[in-house]
């Protein structure tokens, strides 16, 4: 009897152990999921620049170029100017890039104060900061879709409308035109950078009132098509055909009218120096114009946003 | 010929207790092992989980019920988070218990023969389903129930969340389904092992079959049906990836129909973009969920220290 209890003890440890064990692994591979998610898209993009890199490199002597860039600014450009670093690096060896991520305004301080090279901000420049002497320099767009079941007969909500939809002011689809059906609001975890340029753009920062906060844009895609009244928020280029995007404004989610301006749940990332970028080192006149390249606009797309031309 | 009764395990006594020492050594490795992971996880979770507790205040992270950790003014309480994790935890069990006790007794007591071989196996398969299977199930199926019965009973109402579904509810259920396993293969052995004298004994003095399973042999097995709740608790608690599916993942009271986060789930829905201070405190959520994993174990191994005392 004694042996037999003393078995279930140790069996009984075991599988708590091994329960909780689950609980932490389960959390650690989603960990490690995201950010493998980050490196896979940034090897792609690394990747390809790559191979266009090898067929140009005889051309351009590449490895010439030489000194440090410095960039300092937006957490929301941190994908971005992660992988424009490592894909940049990658092509000029001696060229090396650090990148801190302090906030869109200590980023423009820091440049106009000239302790770094380029500034990122995920706002346009204020006036007062181009007249200390900041260069605003958009390299990408951001654009973000408001996305709702196929069936919803709303086709499209004015920015007011989509205010009062996320603080929980409009309950029911009836009060915007649609068919009598609670508005189910969905959106992402805190620390998402959709979520916060969703919020900074509709100025709703912590103001919402999420009915599910989910961890990932493929999460708020199929938890809005499945679930008819939802309304969620993705990033454009993440779009398909299970849901639908409403216009906002009367303007449809379009790379185009994103870039005309139209749009207005789209925020520019700008690269800001101080003075033109004609004023600046050799590397950083060669990472604009690497931006600019045909290469550098795949590191941009390849993080989910949209280019300039 | 010869050669070969040299390998036969009637080896001459140097082999022998060599053999013996080195199995010994390999045991005691192993054993090591295994204290090493449990005091290197202890300690890397205190270290990781204590510097946000004093930054923030012990107050305003266990008892403070808002939580918005990227604001400028970040505020950092799980209040509503433990007391998901509990309530959630406890309704699960008090749905799963009653359930899985019921079946274990059906296996093991009144199962006709060829029935209990159909269950016993289904029950087992049930174990072995992975935990995000039930979620994806609780998703598909489970929540669009509950949108139906949450349309129903809140229509009209001008103050409720809709939430599509993914609430306490469908949570606790999942639950309650995960633990199933966990509670009925324990209370069953627990159960077979209750002497059968004990039984014999009951029905000669003209109990029924009924009578002799509530009166005699459930509270003979007590201390391993208390196991079997024990560990169902540890497992409800301890699960993250099923509810991170069905549970809206939003931080609120835990009532029956909001959208609710559970300390798992605060782990894990927010690792992935968390930094700094914000990071620190998800360490420290694990670390309240590691001190709950802690107790639970403590109370089942007393639990079991004094079933055994009785026993003797």
């Amino acid at each position: 009897m004694k042996m037999k209890k003393f078995l279930a003890l140790t069996c009984a440890a075991a599988m708590v152990f091994g329960l909780t064990a689950c609980g932490s692994a389960a959390a650690d591979t989603t960990a490690t999921d995201t950010a493998a998610d980050t490196t896979t898209e940034t090897t792609d993009a690394a990747e390809s620049t790559d191979t266009t890199e090898e067929a140009q490199a005889p051309a351009e002597a590449s490895a010439d170029l030489s000194g440090t860039i410095s960039m300092a600014g937006s957490t929301s450009m941190e994908k971005l100017a992660n992988a424009v670093a490592e894909s940049f690096m990658a092509k000029y060896p001696g060229v090396t890039v650090t990148a801190e991520f302090t906030g869109s305004s200590a980023g423009i301080e820091a440049v106009t104060a000239g302790s770094v090279d380029i500034g990122n901000s995920s706002r346009a420049l204020k006036d007062e900061e181009k007249a200390a002497g900041a260069v605003e320099n958009i390299v990408a767009i951001d654009g973000i879709a408001v996305v709702v079941d196929p069936s919803n007969t709303v086709a499209g909500l004015t920015k007011d409308q989509l205010i009062s939809v996320y603080k929980g002011e409009i309950k029911n689809w009836s009060e915007l035109g649609g068919e009598d059906a609670p508005i189910v609001v969905i959106g992402r975890e805190a620390g998402s950078g959709t979520r916060g340029a969703f919020e900074e753009i509709l100025g709703l920062e912590d103001a919402c009132a999420y009915a599910s906060e989910l961890d990932s844009t493929g999460a708020v895609i199929a938890k809005v098509a499945a679930t008819p009244g939802a309304i969620g928020y993705v990033s454009l280029d993440a779009l398909d055909d299970t849901v639908k995007a409403l216009t906002l404004d009367d303007v449809e989610a379009t790379a185009e009218n994103i870039k005309a301006g139209n749009y207005f749940l789209s925020r520019p990332f700008v690269m800001a120096t101080k003075g033109e970028i004609s004023e600046q080192s050799e590397a950083v006149q060669e990472l604009f114009k690497y931006l600019a390249s045909d290469e550098g606009k795949q590191v941009i797309s390849g993080v989910g946003l949209i280019t300039v031309d | 010929m010869n050669k070969q009764q040299t390998f036969s395990i009637m080896g001459n006594r140097k082999n022998k207790s060599a053999v013996e020492e080195i199995a010994q050594v390999i045991f005691t490795l192993c054993a090591f092992l295994a204290i090493l992971a449990v005091i290197s996880i202890t300690v890397y979770m205190v270290i990781n989980g204590t510097p946000a507790l004093f930054q923030v205040g012990i107050r305003e992270i266990l008892f403070g019920t808002v939580w918005k950790p990227t604001a400028e003014n970040p505020s950092f309480g799980i209040l509503y988070v433990i007391l998901t994790s509990i309530i959630g935890t406890a309704l699960a069990v008090l749905l799963g218990v009653p359930i899985g006790i019921l079946t274990a007794v059906f296996l093991a007591e009144t199962a006709p023969r060829k029935l209990a071989a159909l269950v016993k196996p289904a029950v087992e398969l049930l174990a072995g389903i992975p935990s995000v299977v039930y979620g994806l199930l609780g998703l598909m199926i489970l929540n669009p129930l509950m949108y139906k019965l949450e349309l129903a009973i809140f229509k009209g109402s001008d103050t409720h969340q809709f939430t599509g579904g993914a609430n306490l509810l469908s949570a606790v259920i999942v639950l309650a389904i995960m633990i199933l396993p966990t509670v009925i293969n324990i209370s069953e052995s627990a159960i077979r092992a209750v002497h059968p004298s004990l039984k014999s004994a009951s029905l000669a003095l003209g109990a029924s079959h009924i009578q002799t399973i509530f009166k005699v042999i459930l509270p003979a097995a007590k201390s391993g049906i208390i196991t079997a709740i024990v560990l169902g608790v540890g497992r409800a608690i301890g699960e993250a990836m099923a509810i991170t599916l069905v549970s809206g993942s939003s931080v609120n009271m835990p009532l029956p129909f909001n959208s609710v986060r559970f300390l798992t789930t605060a782990i894990v829905a927010e690792m992935g973009y968390a930094s700094g201070l914000h990071r620190q405190v998800l360490f420290t959520i694990g670390l309240v969920l590691f001190v709950f994993i802690m107790i639970i174990n403590i109370t089942l191994n007393s639990i079991l220290k004094k079933g055994e005392r009785e026993d003797a």
